[in-house]
Order: structure tokens, then sequence, then C-alpha cells
């Protein structure tokens, strides 16, 4: 096996010499680099600046428009980009906020087992009604627009994490180290802090990572369907939503890449959790 | 200083014929006594429901004449036989040992823990190392009666002794109760004034 490592292949290329920590740190830094990337690339621009330019209408894409332009010849990839940085941005509101209902749900259940049959009744009724209506019907009811999306997403992509908790609390509470605690006299408050809570961190944070790809993919198809955000913002929602018109006008690159952007963001934010989460809980990487 | 069981019936609810039945069983501490049992015969069972872990049983148990108290620093202790499951294993040792008491630096040394063992976690100790802290952590100054659930069985002879020497020694200093329950005949006749077959006491 010594032989090897004066392999041709692996002389000329750093990445076969690496360990598999080091590979995962790369990949975890690289799509972690390139979402920070995009969402301050888009932070810049103004969408003051999308303007409008009737000189260079529906042109596919060249050196001077990455993405080509749409019919008021406003630069796709300019508006790609800044529907990306929304897309994030409500997705990291939407993660957190489904993380923290999540968190409080679980713990609130390990206190009262009739609370917990509660909380449990609750994430079965959330997990029954699809999602996309539920999205669709609280951010109408909040008034629509970005709170009423965020919201939206928020309040229906907390019950897998729930789960998970729950699940993870009860076999915590139910450890011998945890009897033992309470017969030293410390409070439940005092083991689910000191406890309980460094044992679920790595779920709590690998489980919002993985809520990311779902809120923004469902952000988008809410958007969409011309229930969310509204049509004057650059979301890539709008920017399908109004490239169907104009697909059959052989306008393809309008649905191409801001669809392929999309989905290059989401994939992103699944293989920065999964990496995140062979780091943080290495017994799990051998599933 | 007394613990007193007085006729305690059990039953686990998957089980049609009772485990224990009215067993009867005074514990003090001017005598250290040992609880011989076969396997299965109820000897954890009956230490889990004197040390107040199982609360579902008919009878009762006082302390000093008391109920065992429900909150605050239990006084009856139990050390187990797995000193592995009651760590945490995210923990330090250091950390293990101040949930408990503030250990003194004689302690340590009596029961042979290396300041070292402090900073690691519990997978990095071996089973011998594990059960000398979870002896020590069991010892808090409240603690008023230590029952011993075959602490010693999965250590090799020479373990045992120093282990059993040191927790005997501070029994005596601080004038404990301790009940040493075992299988292992030659150990109890060593260390037990006075030893119980659980047969005998178990109305089954």
């Amino acid at each position: 096996m010594a032989d090897k490592s004066k392999d041709v292949s692996s002389i000329y290329s750093p990445i076969a010499n690496m360990n598999l920590r080091t590979k995962t740190l790369l990949t975890i830094g690289l799509t972690v680099f390139i979402l920070v990337a995009v969402v301050i690339t888009s932070l810049f621009i103004n969408s003051a600046d999308i303007t409008t330019n009737f000189n260079a209408m529906n042109q596919p894409p060249s050196f001077e428009h990455l993405f080509g332009t749409d019919w008021m010849g406003r630069d796709m990839f300019t508006r790609t980009m800044k529907g990306l940085g929304l897309s994030v941005q409500i997705g990291a509101g939407a993660s957190i906020l489904s993380s923290i209902i999540a968190i409080i749900l679980a713990f609130v259940g390990s206190i009262n087992s009739k609370l917990d049959s509660f909380i449990a009744w609750l994430v079965d009724l959330f997990l029954s009604v699809p999602h996309i209506l539920l999205i669709i019907l609280i951010s109408i009811g909040l008034g629509g627009g970005a709170f009423g999306v965020t919201m939206g997403v928020a309040l229906t992509h907390w019950t897998s994490l729930t789960r998970i908790l729950r699940a993870e609390i009860k076999q915590i509470n139910t450890s011998e180290f945890v009897k033992l605690s309470q017969r030293f006299g410390k409070s439940k408050i005092w083991i689910a802090k000191k406890h309980i809570l460094p044992l679920v961190i790595t779920q709590i944070i690998v489980g919002t990572i993985l809520i990311f790809p779902h809120a923004i993919m469902h952000e988008a198809s809410v958007t969409f369907l011309g229930f969310g955000l509204s049509p004057h913002e650059p979301a890539i929602g709008v920017i399908l939503s109004e490239s169907m018109k104009y697909l059959a006008t052989g306008n393809w690159w309008l649905a191409l890449f801001p669809g392929l952007a999309l989905l290059i963001i989401v994939l992103l934010f699944d293989i920065a959790g999964e990496n995140i989460k062979k780091m943080l809980d290495p017994t799990s990487a051998n599933e | 200083m007394e613990l007193k069981a007085t006729n305690i019936s059990f039953k686990y609810p998957s089980a049609k014929k009772y485990l224990l039945k009215d067993v009867n069983l005074e514990l003090d501490n001017n005598k250290i006594i040992g609880l011989i049992g076969d396997s299965g015969s109820g000897k954890s069972t009956l230490c889990k429901i004197l040390s107040g872990y199982v609360a579902k049983f008919e009878g009762s148990v006082t302390f000093d004449g008391q109920p065992l108290p429900t909150k605050g620093f239990k006084p009856v202790q139990l050390i187990y036989q797995h000193p592995e499951k009651v760590m945490n294993p995210k923990w330090k040792m250091e950390k293990v040992l101040a949930e408990s008491w503030d250990v003194t630096d004689e302690a340590l040394k009596e029961f042979g823990i290396q300041k070292s063992w402090l900073t690691r976690f519990p997978q990095e100790l071996s089973g011998g190392e594990l059960q000398r802290f979870s002896v020590l952590r069991s010892l808090n100054p409240n603690t008023k009666f230590l029952i011993a659930d075959e602490m010693t069985t999965m250590l090799d002879a020479i373990t045992q002794v120093q282990i059993l020497e040191s927790v005997l020694k501070i029994v005596k200093e601080r004038k404990m109760g301790f009940l040493l329950v075992s299988h292992d005949m030659d150990l109890v006749e060593t260390i037990c004034d006075d030893k119980i077959y659980l047969k005998d006491i178990n109305g089954v």
C-alpha cells in the first residue's frame, strides 16, 4: 500500500492525497464560501440599478449579458443574483424560526407527558396537510410579501426537526446519567441545559441547515404561483413565472439559467448540511 | 440512622408473578450488611426500591423514620455495576465529579485517581478507572447510606480490593450505612459483618 502514494495520479492531484476530514472541511468551506458570496453580491445589487434598456431586448446569453436579457432589456444575471440573495435570506429567516419552534416544542414536550402527546399530535396534523397549501394559506393570511412567505415557511417546516429532537430527548431522559443527576438534586431545567442541550446541539445545527433547501424551494414555488413575494421584486419565483410567457417565443434562457442557479443553491445547502453533519457527528458518516 | 423497608412487594407490569413479596429489611450504620441472591432473584430491583429509583411498589421505605425525599439531594445513593452508563459521554471527568460535589485532593488520592484523568472523556478511561469515579461521585458529604449493587463485579481482584477498602474507610469515617449486594460469597464473607440471603426474606 505504501507504493500507492507514489502513484502518478496522486502526486499530481492534491485532492487524492487528502484524508476524509480535510476533504469534508474543504467541501464545507467551498460551499459556505459560494453561498456567502452569493448573498454578499446580491446585497450590493441595488434593485433600482436593474433598469430597463429597450435597445437590448430579448438578447440570448452573451459575454455582455451572461444569462441574456428579458423583454424589457434587463440583465438576467443581475436579476438572478438578486433573486438568489433574497431566497437565501428568506430561507435563513424561515429555517431559524422553524428551528426555534422545534426546540421549544421538543423541550416543552419533555417536561409533561400530556403536552408531549399534544405535540406529537400537532406534528402529525401539520404533516398530514400538504406543505404548499399551508404556506399559501399562512402567507395570504399574513398579508403576503417577504414577511408572509417567511412565516408561512417557518410555520410549516418545524415538524421533522421536532420529531428528531423529541425522540433524542426522550432517549437521553431515560438514560441512567440523567436519572442519577436527578438523584443529586439537580432541577429539570439544569438537566435540560447541561445534559440534554449539548447532546442534541448537533441535531439542531444540522437540522437548521437542512431546512434551508426546503425553505428556499417552497419560497420559490409559492412565489411562482403568485402567492408569495410581490411581482416587482426580483425573486426567482417571479422570474420563473414571468419567463413562462416568453418560453413559447423561444427565449429559453429566461427560465433555464435562473432555474439552474436555484437548483445549484439548493444543492449547495444540502452538501454543506450533510458534510457538517459528518464533522459534528462522525458516527452518522457510515450510514 | 436507619433504612427500613416494610412489607415490600413488587412485580414488573409485564410479569404475572410477584418478584418480591413482603420483604422486610432493617439496615443501619453500625453493621456492614451483605445481601446475597442468585441472578434474577430481584437483588437489583430491591436496591432500586430502597434507594428510591422505583416509586411504584407496595409497602414502604423509610429513612430515619421519614419517607425517602422526592426533591433535592437523595441521602440514599446507589452505585451501579456499569459506570459507563451513568456518565454523560460528552462530559469530561472533572465535570462528572463536580456534578455531585467538590471532590478534595485527598479523596482523589485515596481512590487512586490521577489528575490527568480529570480532563479525559469517559470513553478514554477503563472500566476500573470509571468505577473509581462513579464511587467517589456518590460519596457526596450529604450521602448517608450507600448501596453498592454488584459494584465491583466487573473488576479484577486487585482493583476490587482497592476500591472497596477506600469506600469502607470513608464509610467508617463518616459513619455512613453501607449495603453490599453481591453473589460473590467470598467477598461478602471478608467484608461484611452480617449477611442476608434474599431468598430467606423474600416471601415469593
